[in-house]
């Protein structure tokens, strides 16, 4: 207990305060609902200005404005937004397996709450210090898959029903290449506790472990379900997706799970790959803010720019390239680590420089032998697939 | 085990982001692969055809544009020329040098319209579409010189064209010649070797040649699938033998072709533009030539059929007019290439996914106003 609240001055504070008045075991209580309530509404807060920034830089990206009527610049268009959207009749298909369909976004919202709980946000500002953190992110942040599902099948609607399907398939498959990807930085760190991989990072691992980033970072856009990998709610295909049927809040706080999803993703790579709230000169929560909002520029830079591959296209992509590629990573990062187990500076920059080596021959070599297989050009074996069996 | 499975029924629309308006397409999926497509028109017919049975002449010409709204212009032209071949009406050389103009500014708007919506389709969340609008906006603030319209055109009459294109139309016809090609060029470069849109569109709803002639399809569906038949070369009307262009011709017939091959019209009829403007008579000096052939307020021609075909954006399309000799045309038909491209979309589709359907309808290019008239 003293040592945790020695390393986490967050908390100590306010226990110390509740302290004061209270039996200890309710202190504890008070002091941790009182920074779940803070990480909740700073989690909204950074939801509502990454769909202000993401509104605005899209507009820019595509030749127009943006949102500016609403305050100044358009600062309170999310507010507007989320106005409107609960005023909004909350309707349910009559079809509809009423439970399901009402429970599916409460079970959408919570993991991306519960992954932030194990993220650092300054030096010695986080909720929790799990020594498991990888793994609970992991494991939390895949029962968004159950939601959705839940959300497709109750809606009694057939594009909703290829949202989930398509989900399913999708978010499954990435998480494989996601959590290999970062057995590298386990390897590295020597720990699964968030904030050790902060601390253990000598280098941002980014320089260490290029090509764990790139899998991960490409992982994370198919589970946040964003461009090239949107097909769960691809609109130019399925109107909606999995939301289709849904209005009001529900839809909501599906958006709103999907955008803090973004935040939260976000927070991970910029903690595990980024150094996380460590720079010089500013303080610690500051520099996590800087390089949070640097990752989700990208995020929606990406958005701006491309378009979205196709479900085939997305299952081999997963399976025939990252898999692969994230086990050369560990493979690569393990004789590292085999060889040099308490490296020297020296030593480091050498990792560096054969893990960039290991990323750009892998990277050629893959688009050599698994390019083609990705293109579309056999009709024929698609015509196949539907001549045989069907029913 | 084995699971029991069952193919599903989709209605994609009327009501649907990529339909491009209310098309109706009933499919039986196996898993996301088309096995049965059914296509259901007509949510936005409006009677077109037999309106214009008790319009004057002239008044048809407002209901030709509501038929490819994209594309105004052309439809006017394809009109006009039916009219003029019924009326035997010699039109004015200055006024036809302008339809050229107009017709070649319009398939490049309806191009770029095109290819930002195939875009659109492909999952590109609307950046391509509002480049590509950005330059049709130039395009349309110069219709609107021309006729004061940015839509409904209406801007060709019997015999040559509405007015005389104002002092201010030069000097931006100039400057959007002059800036237009490198745009293109940015298309292509950002488009053609994006891997993605590669992947995506190469291969894609494959249209044989036989096929593509077998369904009497026309326009860049039909070049994709490399037959080089265009009407501005194929049947040259008005003033276009005095032009000099290619055709650009697709090799596999996909969707990328298709793409592709517009991309490359914009750029022929910049060309045509450019040569409309040098060879024009009476020049950039407004009101000096008539732009119009002196015809009757009420036109009564005389008993007889005309057709008249022209290459509109979207491919072949012909007015077939009957006249009785009375005011108004006795039948009014329209072969509409947005419909008649349709044919044959089933054969295009069944093995696909549900993926590739909105890109091989994007790519076919259809206009709902015109398929349903």
């Amino acid at each position: 207990m003293e040592s945790f609240l020695e390393r986490n001055s967050f908390f100590s504070h306010l226990y110390r305060f509740f302290d004061a008045a209270t039996p200890s075991w309710l202190a504890y209580l008070l002091a941790a609902s009182v920074i779940v309530f803070v990480l909740v509404n700073g989690l909204m807060l950074f939801t509502m200005a990454l769909i202000y920034m993401e509104r605005r830089l899209i507009g820019r990206f595509q030749v127009r404005l943006g949102p500016n009527r609403v305050g100044p610049f358009g600062l309170l268009q999310p507010v507007a937004d989320a106005i409107k959207i609960l005023f909004k009749e909350d309707l349910v298909p009559v079809g509809a397996d009423r439970i399901t369909f009402n429970l599916a976004p409460v079970l959408f919202i919570f993991p991306v709450f519960l992954s932030l709980a194990v993220v650092p946000f300054g030096e010695r500002y986080f909720l929790a210090d799990l020594n498991v953190a990888v793994l609970f992110i992991m494991g939390v942040s895949g029962l968004s898959t159950i939601a959705i599902l839940m959300a497709g099948w109750s809606s009694a609607n057939r594009y909703a029903m290829f949202g989930a399907v398509r989900a399913v398939a999708q978010l499954i498959s990435y998480e494989v290449p996601m959590v290999l990807s970062l057995v590298g930085v386990l390897l590295l760190v020597g720990s699964m506790s968030m904030v050790t991989i902060v601390e253990g990072q000598r280098l941002p691992l980014i320089l260490l472990q290029p090509l764990g980033f790139l899998v991960f970072f490409m992982a994370a856009l198919a589970e946040l379900n964003r461009t090239p990998f949107d097909l769960v709610e691809a609109e130019s295909e399925l109107v909606a997706g999995y939301h289709t049927e849904y209005s009001g809040m529900k839809f909501g706080m599906f958006m709103l799970a999907e955008f803090a999803a973004s935040v939260v993703s976000s927070a991970i790579i910029v903690t595990v790959f980024f150094k996380g709230w460590e720079g010089p000169l500013l303080p610690s929560h500051l520099w996590f803010v800087i390089k949070l909002f640097v990752v989700l520029f990208v995020l929606i830079w990406i958005r701006a720019t491309l378009p979205r591959l196709r479900i085939d296209q997305i299952m081999a992509f997963a399976w025939k390239v990252l898999f692969p590629l994230s086990l050369v990573n560990i493979a690569a990062t393990a004789v590292e680590v085999l060889l040099w187990p308490q490296p020297t500076t020296a030593q480091i920059w050498a990792m560096v420089g054969i893990n960039w080596g290991v990323t750009f021959v892998s990277l050629a070599l893959w688009s050599w032998l698994m390019g083609p297989t990705l293109r579309p050009n056999m009709p024929q074996l698609l015509r196949g697939a539907t001549t045989g069996k069907a029913a | 085990m084995t699971l029991r499975t069952e193919p599903v029924t989709v209605n994609i629309g009327p009501q649907h982001p990529s339909t491009h308006g209310v098309f109706r397409l009933r499919v039986t999926f196996d898993g996301e692969v088309i096995q049965e497509v059914e296509p259901v028109f007509g949510y936005l017919h409006r009677g077109s055809e037999k309106l214009a049975e008790e319009r004057t002449y002239s008044q048809v010409i407002t209901l030709t544009d509501r038929l490819d709204y994209v594309a105004s212009m052309t439809n006017n032209q394809a009109y006009v020329l039916a009219l003029e071949k019924l009326c035997h009406v010699q039109p004015a050389e200055r006024g036809l040098y302008l339809r050229v103009i107009a017709a070649e500014l319009q398939r490049i708007a309806s191009h770029l319209v095109a290819t930002g919506f195939l875009l659109q389709d492909l999952g590109a969340f609307g950046t391509p579409l509002m480049y590509c609008f950005r330059e049709r906006e130039r395009i349309l603030d110069m219709f609107e010189m021309l006729c004061g319209a940015r839509i409904t055109h209406s801007y060709l009459r019997i015999g040559g064209v509405f007015q005389d294109a104002p002092e201010e139309f030069w000097p931006a016809l100039r400057i959007f010649l002059h800036d237009m090609p490198p745009y293109i060029d940015e298309y292509e470069q950002l488009l053609a070797e994006n891997e993605i849109l590669v992947a995506r569109t190469k291969g894609v709803g494959l249209l044989s040649q036989e096929m593509a002639i077998a369904s009497s399809t026309s326009g860049p569906v039909l070049r994709a699938s490399g037959v080089p038949w265009d009407l501005r070369k194929a049947d040259p009307y008005e003033v276009y033998d005095r032009f000099d262009f290619d055709i650009p011709v697709g090799t596999a017939g996909d969707s990328y072709d298709r793409f592709i091959v517009r991309i490359q019209e914009m750029r022929q009829s910049l060309r045509i533009v450019q040569q409309a403007v040098d060879q024009l008579p009476g020049g950039t000096s407004v009101g000096k030539v008539p732009v119009r052939a002196k015809v009757p307020f009420f036109i009564r021609p005389p008993v007889g059929d005309a057709y008249a075909h022209v290459e509109a954006p979207k491919g072949e399309l012909g007015f077939y007019l009957v006249s009785d000799g009375s005011i108004a045309p006795y039948r009014c038909k329209i072969r509409s290439p947005s419909f008649i491209n349709l044919t044959p979309l089933k054969e295009m589709l069944i093995g696909w996914k549900l993926a590739d359907l909105v890109v091989i309808l994007g790519s076919i290019d259809i206009n709902m106003g015109e398929v349903d008239r």
